[in-house]
């Protein structure tokens, strides 16, 4: 009998969610196992890094890699993994688009490392702060470096396929592994290189099940200070600044239908280059005004603009990252 | 020549109605004007995504110039009042990523305003030569090398 194909999972700068949305497969993940033989998926199991560089070439058939790029170890993981792996799938908002760690590309790494070691929430009065090599009398120890910003996967090495969410609904990644599976039995074939799988292809307002009308914003609440919210009304006609025009399908419209606004996470629909720009245009058609004054007013209801359009996908778009963050020498 | 004076790149979006034929006017009337902005011609303001103002300044532009017909003037009825909207929040979104938000300009020109056109023009590379450089595709293609660049405020002695 042939081994079983090889698969890997790895998480770089991320917060473990997209691990979870896997094993939300429930039992699902036994056909994982019956098909695959999992070879490093740190937070499952054990396996040194020093494993996977003894492995030979393009011997991991599919690699599911989700968090962004953000030091040095990421860096190298990434460079491995795309080295041994046949498909090397972004998985997850991260992997594609920066996510909410991209988020920190609006400072720079300097005031990032303050911020954590060294405000109200840490209390450092000799100002101490973690050293990339320090000598002990074993030898030197390092601790990975931290880039100026952080990357999407697709800035560092080559993707073969994209796979969007925050996270990916486990729906989405059954019918993904559904797939794998029928390909590795030859009765599928796989999406052409760059294709964004498990998702739909049109926006989450086409899910949406909300009534839309013709929409004219007078005022751009958040949704705590709107009460009660129509339930049965589309979330941006009542004034709450929602993505869903922007985003990429393939949730149906979880959010919108819990009651909340869409924030995003499923990425920019089919054909958009620039997520926030689509945004910005989706909430401009919208506004209910024609003097610059009257705008200015309106659009002073959005507190955080530039967090409000790039909330998930600031690392991936055109800009990437804050003038600040960028400056960094 | 040893005092280099910056000569700023601006990319200018121009509405084919109106400040098209306006830049058209200012050249057959022979106006002087700074010659930095490029121009590109669409059919209506309206027509501005804010993508081609991002792709232009990630790709290497000092600063966006978008010109349209006066409000009230559109040749498609309302859509500059679209344009005057997006810009605005644009303008915002760029301040959150540390952009001067004069980086991006918006002017109404009718396509008899050829001197207009050309003053606004002049006057617009001058205060982008102020602000100096935007420089936003250098650090992108420095990336690769970032590592060697990382700041010094990481590792401080204890």
């Amino acid at each position: 009998m042939n081994p079983k194909p090889k698969f890997a999972m790895y998480w770089a700068a991320s917060c473990g969610g997209c691990e979870i949305a896997v094993l939300n497969i429930h039992e699902k993940i036994l056909d994982v196992d019956a098909n695959f033989e999992v070879v490093f998926w740190p937070v499952a199991m054990d396996a040194k890094y020093k494993d996977v560089e003894a492995m030979e070439d393009g011997s991991i058939l599919l690699t599911l890699f989700n968090g962004g790029i953000r030091n040095d170890e990421n860096e190298h993981i990434a460079k491995l993994l795309r080295q041994k792996s046949k498909i090397l799938v972004a998985f997850g908002s991260c992997a594609c688009e920066g996510c909410i760690p991209g988020l920190a590309n609006l400072s720079p790494v300097g005031e990032i490392v303050h911020t954590a070691f060294n405000t109200l929430t840490t209390d450092n009065p000799h100002e101490i702060y973690p050293r990339t090599t320090f000598d002990v009398p074993e030898g030197e120890l390092h601790i990975p470096k931290l880039s100026k910003v952080l990357r999407p996967l697709d800035q560092v090495v080559d993707v073969d396929y994209y796979m969007p969410g925050c996270p990916p609904e486990s729906h989405q990644i059954a019918a993904v592994i559904d797939l794998v599976i029928d390909v590795l039995h030859g009765k599928a074939n796989l999406p052409p290189k760059g294709a964004t799988i498990g998702v739909g292809n049109s926006t989450v307002c086409d899910e949406c099940p909300r009534t839309r009308n013709i929409k004219f914003i007078k005022e751009f609440k958040r949704i705590q200070d709107i009460a009660p919210v129509d339930p049965n009304l589309c979330l941006l006609e009542q004034g709450i600044p929602c993505n869903g025009p922007a985003t990429r399908s393939g949730c149906n419209s979880r959010c919108p239908n819990a009651g909340a606004q869409c924030i995003g996470c499923y990425g920019p629909a089919e054909g958009v280059m620039d997520y926030g720009a689509r945004l910005i245009t989706a909430f401009s058609s919208v506004i209910d005004a024609n003097t610059p004054a009257e705008i200015e007013h309106i659009l002073d209801g959005i507190p955080d603009p530039t967090g409000q359009v790039y909330r998930f996908n600031l690392a991936g778009s055109l800009l990437k990252a804050s003038q600040d963050a960028w400056k960094v020498k | 020549m040893t005092d280099k004076i910056f000569e700023p790149t601006i990319i200018g979006f121009t509405c084919n109605w109106c400040s098209y034929r306006a830049s058209d006017l200012a050249g057959t009337a022979r106006m002087k004007y700074a010659p930095n902005v490029r121009l590109i011609r669409m059919m209506c303001s309206g027509r501005l995504d804010p993508t081609f103002v991002l792709r232009a300044l990630s790709g290497g532009a000092d600063g966006v110039m978008i010109t349209g017909c006066h409000p009230g003037e559109c040749h498609y009825i309302e859509q500059n009042y679209k344009a005057l909207r997006r810009f605005l929040l644009l303008r915002r979104v760029l301040a959150g990523l540390g952009i001067e938000p004069e980086r991006v300009k918006l002017v109404w020109a009718s396509a008899a305003e050829g001197a207009r056109f050309a003053s606004e023009t002049t006057a617009f590379v001058e205060e982008i030569r102020k602000l100096g450089p935007l420089n936003w595709g250098k650090p992108v293609a420095q990336l690769e090398n970032l590592q060697e660049e990382i700041s010094k405020l990481e590792e401080v002695s204890a």
